[in-house]
């Protein structure tokens, strides 16, 4: 019989297809952990603060301890996630060495690098990436990303920026398919995006890869709201953990993300979740402190 | 013939395009309802603990048991074939319905997920004279330790462990046929399992 191949694009590509339809909550201690596969999570993000903590706290956000990753790990049975600072190449090679299941090179945390982003065909883990547009989203899946999310504007629970990103996104794709084929050049230069993927994602009507929704979702109708703008799931960061009833807010969410166009159930789901995260509206963050400009 | 293809979560779009693709009926299931009328489901990859949760939720536990226990083809591919298990060593709601023990991650962490050749020689074709292999992919796989006595084993890796076994009208694989370009275990699931 052959033998086995490890660490391949179709493992990595095929994890995150095992995550659609479903969310990926941010977690911060193996208690967490817990509450996000109780409440039916398909994969968790292991870190030290959530976006809105790092956002109130600032100084430089990095790698989380390897302590606290290991402490998540052992304590669910679900895909766990970490992030690495954007061209932070080290932080991945120890995330890979802990065995997380996928790396988030993530604008969250502070860039170690400003020009580059990571080589991550150099690895066997796979990589998310974030983006803003159709052109972002191929030049990670060029740099090895096997999957794609918004950036949103994370930590702020305002679910602005995510649709500004995915509408773009998703938008710039529906353009894409009414183009003759002698025009993508032409969009991969305006893009700046490599021909080879501009071409397939015109052929296939979507991307190559899964891509989810991220940065300032909140609630179950936030989540719908961007599965019906045609994403494949959802992160949820400090959305939950920062709200008044985690576990009952969690589980509504995923119960909103699979019954995305059935506003009965959005509306059961909705009833009675306690406080949502005080949030912060994207339109009143200095430039400065926006993170969804973070990498090119 | 119209599948259904439980869609609570996961990778149920891709079973759903090879089942059109096949010329059957797809339909995705989410509520109890639109299990009615069908002649077989799929249970596709994806995070078994969170079928799990929404299964309970919404009342498809025992819906299932029945179109199952109508003798309707159900094939579960890995969350789904841990869906379909009797026993996997840890309390998890399951549908319990085949005789067999599964193991969850049985292959370690995601960079440990692969791919490998098969030999299924229930799906008995040939290529150029030989059997031609089954390219089966691997994803935090679960494996099956032990079946009873009436299920039967379909593929194996070298060392033997169980990776895609039939028992009457069901069928488990711990890999995705759904994620690769070859039908062969779809139309064995449409024009075998089931048939007595």
């Amino acid at each position: 019989m052959a033998e086995k191949t490890v660490g391949t694009w179709a493992v990595k590509v095929g994890l995150a297809q095992m995550l659609k339809g479903g969310v990926i909550m941010d977690v911060t201690n193996a208690e967490q952990a817990k509450i996000a596969e109780d409440a039916g999570a398909c994969a968790v993000m292991a870190l030290e603060r959530v976006p809105a903590d790092i956002r109130r706290e600032g100084g430089v956000a990095r790698m989380a301890d390897p302590t606290k990753i290991v402490e998540i790990m052992e304590a669910v049975t679900i895909p766990v996630m970490a992030k690495a600072r954007i061209g932070h190449f080290v932080e991945a090679q120890v995330l890979e060495a802990l065995g997380v299941d996928y790396i988030d090179e993530s604008e969250v945390l502070t860039p170690a690098d400003e020009e580059n982003h990571i080589d991550k065909h150099n690895f066997k883990v796979p990589f998310v990436c974030g983006c803003r547009n159709l052109g972002e989203a191929l030049r990670r899946i060029g740099e090895g990303a096997a999957m794609i999310r918004t950036k949103g504007e994370a930590g702020t629970g305002d679910v602005v920026e995510a649709v500004r990103h995915a509408r773009a996104v998703l938008g710039e794709i529906r353009r894409l398919q009414n183009m003759r084929p002698d025009e993508w050049m032409r969009v991969a230069k305006e893009m700046g995006a490599p021909y080879e993927l501009v071409k397939e994602t015109a052929e296939l009507g979507r991307l190559p890869v899964v891509n989810f929704a991220a940065g300032g979702i909140a609630t179950p109708a936030d989540a719908a709201l961007m599965m019906q703008l045609g994403v494949d799931g959802v992160f949820v960061g400090s959305g939950i953990f920062k709200s008044g009833d985690p576990a009952r807010r969690a589980k509504a969410i995923v119960e909103a993300t699979t019954h995305y166009n059935d506003p009965e159930i959005i509306a059961k789901v909705s009833r009675g979740l306690g406080e949502p995260m005080v949030g912060r509206a994207a339109r009143e963050i200095p430039e400065k402190e926006l993170l969804a400009v973070r990498g090119w | 013939m119209k599948i259904g293809v439980l869609a609570l979560q996961g990778d149920f779009i891709e079973h759903v395009q090879v089942l059109r693709a096949l010329g059957a009926d797809a339909v995705e299931v989410r509520q109890p309802d639109e299990l009615r009328d069908l002649d077989g489901l799929i249970i596709p990859g994806g995070e078994s603990t969170t079928f799990g949760k929404l299964a309970i939720e919404y009342g498809l536990i025992e819906p299932i048991r029945a179109l199952c226990n109508a003798g309707k083809p159900v094939w579960g591919t890995c969350a789904g074939m841990i869906f379909l298990a009797k026993d996997i060593g840890r309390p998890q709601p399951l549908l319990g319905l085949m005789d067999v023990k599964v193991k969850r991650n049985a292959f370690g962490r995601q960079v440990d997920s692969f791919e490998i050749d098969l030999d299924v020689s229930a799906l008995a074709t040939t290529e150029n004279g030989q059997p031609k292999p089954f390219h089966a992919i691997f994803i935090r796989a679960p494996l099956i330790e032990s079946i009873g006595k009436a299920v039967e084993v379909l593929a194996q890796l070298d060392d033997g462990t169980i990776v895609a076994a039939r028992q009457g009208n069901l069928l488990a694989t711990s890999f995705h046929p759904e994620l690769t370009q070859d039908t062969r275990f779809h139309r064995y699931f449409l024009e075998r399992v089931g048939k007595r």
